[in-house]
């Protein structure tokens, strides 16, 4: 591999990541089910929660697994705003995640809609405006919207998270055209797949559109084989991304031979 | 002796002494301050404010705690 090719890191803020893969952490079977994964997928950066808790049981060990592997790792903690349906909620819970987590990057969910968990876009950006002005790294889950996206951008969110498909759906990249057309005209925004996708090869094509990285969660906790899934996926991220940069081939609707023979080899018959 | 006030943590009635604070709160619950963020009336109160806060009648607060997420 040439040298172009093994320096290709991305940024969220002002901090360098070589991973393209951020891994969530809920549903796993056991606490070492999980920094086994986490070690499999070579993540850099693993998203964490907050729990009103006084009446909730322990975690059973996760969380202080979940330190130690982050640490063992050189990795980040992406705490999210879980839960929350109005922007004031979301504001107040990530002041309280930067206290307990000691970290100013949030994922900010917002959702407005029970079924789908659809993120609510009118509160999602009021929300990263407020959280912006206090000082956060706002990583905002978003839809494909092209115009919400451009409000996040514009509210001071340093990388956008448009998902694939709903949430722990495992349905893959369902609107590939509204995210290809977010690709090309937001080209020089960091855009992070999340949620929805279900397997490896989902977070392949993703990496082949050009974008920047992929979160996802289920996908990997809910494998009959976290660990071995962990590796999957961090080796289809990596082959999206190669392919990526590569240059896929373009499609076509007609048929061209590959082999550079002239006429027919043999003519039978004749 | 001060006169007990009921206040809601998270969402159930408690009693606690007048003029109390959220960091005695966390005292009487056996948490250490890194424990949990701390939340009255939906505001977020700061670890360091704590101890000046003191709670009213009436007034909700909410526990957080550190969990796994997505």
């Amino acid at each position: 591999m040439n040298e172009h090719m093994t320096l290709d890191t991305w940024k969220v803020g002002d901090t360098e990541l070589a991973s393209r893969f951020l891994l969530g952490t809920a549903g796993y079977p056991s606490p070492q089910v999980l920094c086994d994964a986490i070690a499999a997928s070579g993540t850099q950066v693993v998203t964490v929660g907050l729990k009103r808790s006084l009446g909730a049981a322990g975690d059973n060990g996760f969380i202080g697994m979940i330190r130690d592997a982050v640490r063992a790792q050189g990795a980040r903690l992406l705490p999210n705003t879980a839960g929350c349906r109005q922007a004031r909620e979301a504001v107040q819970l990530a002041h309280m995640a930067r206290e307990l987590y000691d970290t100013a990057w949030i994922k900010l969910e917002v959702v407005g809609d029970e079924h789908t968990l659809q993120p609510d876009t009118f509160e999602l950006v009021d929300a990263a405006r407020q959280l912006v002005r206090d000082g956060f790294t706002v990583l905002p889950y978003c839809t494909d919207d092209l115009v919400t996206c451009r409000r996040l951008l514009d509210a001071g969110c340093p990388v956008l998270m448009p998902w694939a498909a709903p949430i722990g759906s495992g349905q893959g990249i369902v609107n590939p055209q509204a995210l290809r057309t977010l690709r090309e005209r937001l080209p020089d925004a960091t855009l992070i797949i999340d949620a929805g996708i279900g397997a490896p090869s989902h977070a392949a094509q993703a990496l082949e559109m050009g974008f920047d990285a992929v979160l996802l969660n289920s996908a990997v906790s809910q494998s009959g084989d976290p660990v071995t899934m962990a590796g999957a996926f961090r080796d289809a991220i990596r082959a999206g991304r190669a392919a990526h940069r590569a240059g896929v081939m373009a499609s076509q609707s007609f048929a061209v031979p590959s082999t550079p023979v002239t006429g027919q080899p043999f003519i039978l018959g004749a | 002796m001060t006169a007990p006030i009921d206040i809601l943590l998270d969402g159930q009635v408690r009693c606690v002494a007048e003029g109390s604070s959220l960091q005695q709160l966390m005292d009487e619950l056996g948490l250490q301050p890194a424990d949990a963020g701390t939340a009255v009336n939906g505001q977020f109160v700061p670890r360091a404010a704590r101890a000046e806060h003191h709670l009213q009648p009436g007034d909700s607060v909410l526990l957080f705690r550190a969990i796994v997420g997505g």
